[in-house]
């Protein structure tokens, strides 16, 4: 009721301001908080100054070069792959009944797991890493592009049957189109764990790329750095997740989540 | 007799699209779960004619449609369009379900023109086509939109444009109207019966209103359930086009009064499960699986 009625681009500005006024106080004043300390955290102008740093040095552009280009195989390749196998896996039995138990157990290892076998397998350690990125968005991509599939509605299917189209036409005529949404769903979970496992492929075993800078700003004691490095994780999963979003919604303009079907 | 007799004078002949339901048997489910939907069947239907199914739920009406739409196949028994045995869907039989099975990602138009674009008709054609079906079915103006934004009714229509456009010899239909209010189906009662009218085509139509197949029909097929049979046929004695004084004569409703006593009794009303005949898993429907 009493709520001042403030403009609704307000909002999230005011949020994140608030939230770097917060790590201001809470730096500056080297709080210790018992459970946890502040006190060698940097503060946000001196993480201003190192990120201003980082922009004019040419190392940024082997660092960002190196991570975009992993999570953009590892995510091409995944999103490939885990399109390809739900569609067969959601429409045909026995393709289902011979790869679902492998991809079972597969699934629980989580990606960071992967890492040592992964060294071990590929001799360069830049396929290493675009391994794991792979691994991490796979599972999302794939369970929910079955999932897609799954909820097609059968009807749909026989009427585009009685309208002439053949048997290997549905999937790109109706089964794609109609699981669309539920694989954009899976495409930006992978986006996520496509990041997530990137950096900590990159912290392991990496030469250049923003997890590798983050953590070794850690170990040469550059700890603004290490905030630099998170924002910029941070800033690119956000821009990638928009990129899809925009994409999807470019790709199904028939299609508002929350609104009318 | 009478019935289609009155017919040939107001319609143009037709001699594509007779049908023959010869001896049919159906069985559905799996395993111990295995049972005679359909059991010994057999109909003839005249090229042109309109049929309606009428029976309780349950009474294997969807599986009758679904196996002379090619995608249910009888375990006996032979399914014959102008002399040729049904092998699977095909345009020419048109299949329309109770809601609609339009598809959500593309416009009204393309969803006319879906059956053209199938068999390779070049755009422009096409779209001229899909605009000359919607105006028939009066959604001028309405081309650009989604299915989605569109109300059951008009759905309904653009569902019937789309099967209409790849000129089918007979047009199936599960309860098309069921989910319509009454004055919205009453009007596509009388849409549907103009298109048969002007471009006549053999008419297969489910449905449990009994009002609704006394004022569409030629002929009615009464079935009854477990196993599913045609237990009587009706010919429906009213000329064309149906009057009010068909609706309200005396006839109407003696003819009401037998459907509704068939319908009545216990031995037709079995109360049974509401699924699809139509199966879900694509591997049963679905030889290269
Ligand atoms: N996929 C299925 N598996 C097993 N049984 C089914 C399946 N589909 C339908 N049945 C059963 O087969 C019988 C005939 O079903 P059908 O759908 O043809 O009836 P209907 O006359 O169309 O009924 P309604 O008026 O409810 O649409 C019913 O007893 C139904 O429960
Ligand atoms: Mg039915």
């Amino acid at each position: 009721m009493s709520t001042p009625a403030l403009p609704t681009r307000a909002l999230p500005l005011l949020s994140l301001i608030v939230c770097v006024l917060l790590w201001h106080v809470a730096s500056s004043r080297h709080m210790n908080l018992g459970l946890v300390t502040f006190q060698n955290v940097p503060q946000p102008l001196e993480v201003v100054h190192a990120a201003w740093d980082l922009f004019q040095s040419p190392k940024l552009q082997n660092h960002l070069g190196a991570s975009l280009g992993r999570v953009a195989s590892g995510f091409l390749v995944a999103a490939a792959l885990g399109v390809g196998l739900g569609l067969a896996i959601g429409r045909f039995r026995w393709v289902r009944e011979t790869l679902m138990p492998p991809l079972e157990v597969a699934r629980p290892i989580p990606a960071v797991a992967w890492i040592p076998l992964s060294i071990l397998m590929f001799p360069s350690s830049e396929g290493s890493m675009i391994f794991i990125t792979f691994v991490g968005a796979l599972f999302p991509i794939l369970l929910n592009t079955i999932h897609g599939v799954h909820g097609v509605d059968p009807r749909l299917i026989a009427s585009a049957r009685s309208l002439g189209t053949r048997r290997w036409a549905i999937f790109a005529r109706v089964i794609l189109p109609a699981a669309a949404p539920s694989v954009l769903t899976g495409l930006s979970i992978g986006m996520g764990t496509c990041w997530f496992c990137l950096v900590t492929a990159e912290m392991i075993s990496g030469q250049y790329g923003i997890g590798y800078y983050t953590w070794e700003s850690y170990t040469v004691q550059n700890y603004a750095n290490i905030i630099v490095g998170m924002l910029l994780i941070g800033f690119l999963g956000m821009g990638s997740s928009v990129l899809l979003h925009r994409a999807g919604q470019a790709l199904m303009p028939w299609y508002r989540p929350g609104g009318r079907p | 007799m009478n019935a289609i007799l009155s017919l040939s004078e107001l319609a143009p002949e037709v001699s594509t699209g007779r049908l023959d339901i010869d001896r049919v048997s159906i069985e559905l489910g799996s395993g111990a779960d295995r049972f005679t939907a359909l059991a010994d069947v057999s109909v003839n239907i005249a090229p042109g004619e309109f049929v309606c199914l009428l029976g309780p739920s349950g009474c294997g009406k969807s599986t009758l449609l679904g196996a002379l739409a090619g995608h249910l196949t009888p375990s006996r028994g032979q399914l014959r369009l102008d002399g040729a045995p049904i092998g699977g869907p095909d345009p020419e039989r048109g299949l329309v379900f109770q809601h609609h099975t339009l598809f959500p990602w593309l416009s009204v138009r393309d969803n006319v023109a879906y059956g053209l674009r199938m068999r390779g008709v070049g755009r422009a054609e096409r779209h001229a086509q899909a605009m000359t079906w919607l105006k028939e079915v009066g959604l001028e103006g309405f081309e650009h939109h989604y299915p989605g934004a569109l109300s059951g009714g008009m759905q309904q229509r653009v569902e019937i444009a789309r099967v209409l456009i790849n000129q089918p010899r007979v047009l199936l239909m599960d309860e098309p109207f069921g989910a319509l209010d009454a004055l919205t189906r009453l009007k596509m009662q009388e849409l549907l019966l103009a298109l048969w009218t002007r471009r006549r085509m053999t008419v297969v139509f489910v449905t449990h209103d009994i009002d609704e197949a006394l004022f569409m029909a030629d002929r009615i097929l009464v079935m009854s359930a477990r196993p599913g049979r045609v237990i009587e046929e009706i010919v429906v004695p009213a000329g064309r086009p149906r009057t009010a004084e068909w609706l309200t004569g005396a006839s109407f409703i003696e003819h009401k009064r037998h459907c509704l006593a068939l319908l009545r009794d216990p031995a037709v009303t079995v109360p049974l499960a509401r699924l699809s005949p139509i199966n879900p898993a694509a591997d049963a429907a679905d030889p290269a699986a």
